[in-house]
């Protein structure tokens, strides 16, 4: 074995200055990736706008329905209002989640990613960054609409903005795992949904409530255990989710 | 060609011994609740009192409910770790033992929440989350179902018994905020809880005795249905092997 | 340069290698055969990193896959079935991607470089959703390559080309250097396989089952020893 090893040495040392860059292969690095990963879902994103179009509708829609389901008026909207936001945040957020790994699917390019000489986890932080980004941004351009309709009070605006990310990053922490999963089954669409809500309770719970003090001006106080466990949510779950995910993605 | 282990006699011999010892735990456990076990006194109805026995049976249920995920967990840890079948099978029958369980909580807590809260069903905590529990059961069948690889499917199962496991504590602490009526049965002397009472110690030995008898019947299920997915596994193989060669 | 021991894998009670053993030596061409499911995407898989192996070893350079897969990386391109590109992006930017990915010094200049070997110069700014499907695989070759990976690896690199763009295939692999590199390929058609390959292949009951040089050996005799197989 060891004659041979010194024989590929030159070869393999002819081709290296060219694949190797001193500079970035840091510690950096990682991060680098992390940001290409992202960087490369916004412009593919951008050209097409499907999906975040996609998601707007949609969340408005939801918010439509429920004002016919429920004959929303002035008395109750304010009780209702955290939970129509909410549930339009869920299902709109369910719609970017299951195509975030559907297009690397398509054409392979998952496994192009697979075979970047960069850590797995490196794909996750990619994806979740790209999910957040995209399902908050189109969550906060809803938020001025969520407020006229409501007739709610524009001075919130700031406070539900934190909110949306913090629930964002909880459910999509959880969600990108998933849907690493989910592209690998038959009914994909329809499954997760299935695996993901009964997980991410916690998040709608404490997001709903945290809604709910904002509209009703309540003091940071009385709905700090709602923050902390949300914000506990958040990092237990990217965790679990950072470790689970290299098992998800190799062949 | 090596041809796949059989099941041994012992093996049989402890399928008997297990089915025994639970037919007698239970019937046990059985004979504590309605004839052993003191009235709830401090309850008002008769019919309340009567159905306040349930408990036992409904106690030990949920508490298997509850220890079936726990296995799972186990299971899909030590399973991305040795990556045998043995694991996934471990994991896989719990789920299944688990989800029956998990029903039965559902429904003899209904029977009892019926006369007790005067409502079949309640948003209450322990309603909630074990409704979420079993949710997640389902899904988690479903998710097997939805793939064909049995590599990947062990796996995906695997991480997603984990992290659903993981999530029924802060699940169930943030549904506890949301809102309680569920009686917290032992150690609890707050009367807001309605349907609550004191234990005395004949009802504590019910209860007890029941928890461990419900976990014998527990291991039984485990036992025979992980020789049915071995055997089914067993099967496959052999059917792989005469295909493919 | 790869050198891979007992290798098994199985897709639970399916086996598809059983104890694989195989030598390459740094800058030989190999072109590997068998029939639909005997195992060579798998293989392809397993050393490219994508697959694990159930058992087994495999060895690139002295070095273990199993302990560095993401180092060895580096020293491999892969040309799957499927292209590995996002339609939505141009080729330019499916290639900048990779290129950080891999940390490609002077992107740029690399870039330009390969977009040229594969004869796309002058279409690189559109999406690729827009070229043909023969465009499209000169695009993955260029992506294999980008970081100039002394190991190709080429699974069936001729799929969905048309005749003249299969032709072409010996011509832009020659263009893109690959007497520098040590290349692994799978097909299904016989001739080119053996044109491009200095060593032929054929896989068997999970193992090397046929193993010729080149040179020492005519077609008929691969084609028979071939066919046979494909019968069984």
């Amino acid at each position: 074995m060891k004659p041979e090893t010194q024989n590929l040495k030159p070869e393999t040392q002819n081709l290296k200055p060219e694949t190797r860059n001193p500079k970035l292969e840091t510690r950096f690095g990682y991060f680098y990736k992390v940001l290409a990963i992202v960087s490369k879902d916004i412009t593919a994103e951008l050209r097409t706008k499907e999906m975040m179009s996609a998601m707007f509708v949609f969340s408005l829609l939801v918010i439509f329905i429920f004002n016919f389901a429920f004959d929303l008026r002035a008395e109750n909207a304010s009780t209702l209002a955290p939970g129509v936001l909410w549930v339009a945040i869920a299902f709109a957020g369910m719609l970017g989640l299951g195509r975030s790994f559907i297009i690397e699917r398509d054409r392979g390019s998952l496994e192009g990613l697979l075979l970047a000489p960069v850590d797995r986890s490196a794909i996750y932080f990619g994806k979740f960054i790209g999910n957040v980004l995209f399902i908050a941004t189109v969550e906060i351009v809803i938020l001025p609409l969520f407020i006229v309709f409501f007739n709610l009070s524009i001075v919130i605006i700031p406070a539900l903005v934190g909110v949306v990310i913090l629930g964002t990053i909880g459910f999509a922490g959880v969600g990108t795992l998933f849907s690493a999963m989910v592209i690998h089954t038959r009914a994909r669409d329809v499954l997760l949904p299935i695996l993901l809500f009964p997980v991410i309770v916690p998040v709608l719970l404490s997001a709903v409530r945290l809604t709910a003090g904002i509209i009703d001006g309540l003091p940071l106080a009385d709905v700090q255990n709602w923050l902390t466990l949300l914000i506990a949510f958040d990092l237990i779950f990217m965790a679990i989710a950072f470790i689970l995910f290299e098992h998800v993605v190799e062949e | 060609m090596t041809a796949p282990t059989t099941s041994t006699k012992t093996g049989d011999a402890w399928g008997y011994a297990l089915t025994t010892l639970s037919a007698v735990m239970i019937l046990g456990a059985l004979y504590l609740a309605f004839m052993y076990a003191a009235e709830a006194s401090n309850l008002g109805t008769q019919v309340e009192r009567y159905a306040q026995r349930i408990m036992y049976f409904h106690v030990g249920v949920a508490w298997i409910g509850f220890f079936a995920f726990f296995v799972t967990f186990v299971a899909g840890v030590m399973y991305l770790i040795k990556r045998t079948f043995f694991w996934d099978n471990l994991g896989h029958s719990s789920v299944e033992i688990g989800l029956t369980f998990m029903t039965m909580v559902l429904i003899t807590g209904s029977i009892w929440a019926r006369p007790t809260w005067n409502t079949w069903w309640t948003w209450s905590p322990r309603l909630t989350i074990s409704a979420v529990g079993w949710l997640m059961y389902i899904g988690y069948l479903m998710l097997r179902g939805a793939i064909d690889n049995p590599a990947r499917r062990a796996r995906f199962a695997a991480v997603y018994g984990m992290v659903a496991f993981l999530s029924v504590p802060i699940n169930f602490l943030a549904i506890r905020w949301w809102r309680d009526i569920h009686p917290t049965v032992i150690g609890s002397t707050s009367s807001e809880a309605s349907g609550g009472f004191d234990m005395s110690s004949d009802m504590r030995t019910t209860l007890l005795f029941s928890i461990a008898a419900f976990t014998v019947f527990y291991a039984t299920l485990l036992y025979h249905r992980m020789r049915l997915g071995k055997t089914a596994h067993e099967v496959e193989t052999l059917k792989q092997q005469v295909l493919y060669n | 340069m790869i050198k891979v021991r007992k290798l098994v894998k199985a897709f639970g009670s399916r086996i598809v290698l059983r104890g694989l053993n195989l030598d390459i030596a740094p800058g030989e061409f190999i072109t590997l055969m068998g029939a639909n499911g005997a195992g060579k995407t798998t293989l392809m898989n397993i050393i490219s990193t994508l697959g694990k192996a159930t058992a087994g070893q495999v060895m690139i350079s002295g070095i273990d896959l199993s302990e560095s897969a993401a180092h060895i990386r580096r020293y491999i391109g892969l040309v799957s079935h499927k292209t590995l590109l996002y339609d939505d992006l141009s080729a330019e930017q499916n290639l900048r991607f990779y290129a950080k990915m891999y940390d490609v010094p002077q992107p740029q200049a690399r870039i330009e470089t390969v977009v040229q070997q594969v004869g796309l110069w002058g279409r690189q700014k559109d999406p690729v959703r827009t070229y043909s499907r023969g465009m499209q695989q000169r695009l993955a070759i260029a992506r294999a390559i980008l970081h100039n990976p002394p190991i190709l690896l080429l699974d069936e690199p001729d799929t969905g080309l048309d005749q003249y763009a299969a032709d072409m295939l010996g011509d832009l692999l020659a263009a893109v250097d690959t007497g520098k590199r040590t290349v692994l390929m799978t097909s299904h058609n016989l001739e080119r396989g053996l044109s491009l390959g200095n060593r032929v292949l054929i896989l068997m009951n999970g193992k090397i089952g046929y193993d010729v040089r080149r040179e020492d050996v005519s077609i008929e005799e691969v084609r028979q020893v071939y066919f046979e197989q494909l019968k069984r």
